[in-house]
């Protein structure tokens, strides 16, 4: 990896990015749009006494969740754009290493994670008065993780989709098994052992668990800490691993 | 002095078909050399050989006295792919300053290779709102942007206006009488007249490799069109 270049293209993905208006747009509004509609679905449940109500508890994994989810479509489509258009074959003639490539997406879509998490965290405190035990920068800063996450798998799944249609088909593939296993639906202490056990490899159940803690607990934990290690780590695995899927010579 | 390019035996296999069916040439030093051919006779296939992403089935291409692909040529050589690869979404200028930076070079360059392909007064479009010829304009300027040593230029004239075509022509020449190395493909024969020596390919066979006079004085005609056609025949009926 060379800093430099690395530099130059965090920079070129940003720009690429704040040139498309309506995608930064989307990118803001539709989590606050999202949170409203999680807010009056639960506004008239009763929350069951020595519990957080029900939207503390699903807006804070949600506030978890959406950059994961988008950061990976933008992500497998940019990358997907870089194929078809031949501008990867002519960035893989230039200087330019292979993680300054990947690494300069996880920096500029990881911020834009961060970026989307503050603005849907500040709308879920202050407007609709969510509350946590520990610091909303806790909940921004493992969305980030997600969001670099997201960004890994993105890039190491549109190696394997050769049009839009199949890129956009990883998408359930990747983020719905994860979203249905976390814990949000059933306690994971409640699952069937093997569901447990497919679980327990997804990473996104550990970025879950981390939520979890910073919402009942006043001070970070032991356990917040160790889940968000397990995610970057699982980031940086699979953006080796789509470093190593990445070819210089095809046929 | 040794060639900048030196193909050996080269054989490629493209989507289960041979592409390239064993090609030999050597493109001299500080020339602009022309790789003529129909569509599909392989004139991109030994390009992207040339700058080492293309796999290969056997024989070797050697680049400014390293293996193609080696790493430190990839400060060393400037690529235009065929289909113009630059960023829609990002302006001229902006897509000029990323490859300049890859290549370590600074803002003053990124604006003066925009300039040199006739884009200065388009710097601040969109690369997605520019005509076919700007656009593939504007994808010259990233492959010439880090000054490379050896150029090579998949059809870099298609679609220009005759006057901005005689130009560049002549850019080329500048930069081959600076010590630059340019391998230009075009299926255009009035372009072959322009280049110091012809690479003429069909169905992935080398079949002449001379200056134009050469090719000429070879086939006996002095129409470049009808002298490929002649040794088109002429190889045709050693083969048979």
């Amino acid at each position: 990896m060379n800093p430099r270049i690395l530099a130059a293209t965090t920079g070129r993905i940003l720009r690429q990015l704040r040139h498309d208006r309506r995608t930064v747009a989307l990118l803001l509004v539709v989590p606050t749009v999202l949170l409203t509609l999680v807010y009056y679905m639960y506004v008239d449940q009763p929350t069951p006494p020595g519990q957080p109500s029900f939207f503390d508890q699903v807006a804070l994994i949600m506030l978890g969740f959406f950059p994961f989810i988008i950061m990976f479509l933008v992500t497998s489509i940019a990358m997907l754009r870089e194929r078809t258009t031949g501008t990867l074959e002519r960035l893989l003639t230039t200087p330019l290493g292979k993680l300054d490539l990947l690494f300069g997406y996880g920096i500029a879509f990881g911020l834009a994670g961060v970026l989307q998490s503050t603005v849907a965290s500040l709308v879920a405190y202050r407007v609709f008065g969510l509350a946590t035990a520990g610091s909303a920068w806790l909940v921004i800063m493992i969305a980030g993780i997600n969001a670099v996450l997201a960004v890994a798998l993105g890039l190491l799944c549109s190696a394997f989709a050769r049009t839009e249609f199949q890129a956009v088909q990883f998408m359930p593939v990747v983020v719905l098994p994860q979203l249905l296993l976390c814990g949000l639906f059933v306690p994971r202490g409640q699952m069937a052992g093997w569901l447990q056990a497919i679980s327990d490899v997804l990473p996104l159940s550990y970025a879950v668990e981390a939520l979890q803690e910073v919402g009942a607990h006043p001070d970070p934990t032991g356990t917040m800490w160790r889940d968000a290690a397990v995610v970057a780590g699982a980031a940086v695995v699979a953006l080796v691993l789509a470093a190593a899927t990445l070819r210089r010579r095809s046929g | 002095m040794d060639a900048a390019i030196a193909a050996h035996d080269l054989v490629v296999a493209r989507g289960g078909r041979r592409v390239l069916h064993g090609v030999s040439c050597a493109v001299p030093r500080g020339t602009v050399t022309g790789l003529l051919g129909p569509s599909g006779s392989g004139k991109t296939t030994l390009m992207r050989a040339v700058v080492g992403v293309q796999t290969v089935t056997s024989g070797r291409v050697t680049v400014l006295g390293r293996p193609a692909g080696a790493r430190e040529l990839r400060h060393r050589v400037g690529y235009l792919t065929q289909a113009p690869s630059v960023y829609a979404d990002l302006t001229v200028r902006e897509n000029a300053r990323y490859f300049a930076a890859l290549h370590g070079r600074g803002r003053a360059e990124a604006d003066r290779a925009v300039a040199d392909v006739g884009l200065a007064g388009a710097a601040g479009q969109l690369v997605g709102t520019l005509s076919g010829g700007q656009r593939s304009r504007a994808s010259l300027a990233c492959a010439l942007v880090g000054d490379p040593e050896l150029v090579i230029l998949d059809e870099p004239t298609v679609g220009q206006d005759p006057v901005l075509r005689a130009d560049l022509w002549a850019r080329f020449h500048a930069m081959a009488a600076s010590g630059t190395t340019l391998l230009v493909s075009s299926h255009v024969m009035d372009e072959a007249a322009r280049c110091d020596r012809l690479l003429l390919i069909r169905e992935g066979r080398l079949i002449a490799d001379d200056t134009p006079a050469g090719v000429r004085a070879t086939a006996g005609t002095d129409n470049l069109d009808e002298a490929f056609l002649r040794l088109i025949r002429a190889n045709e009926e050693a083969n048979s």
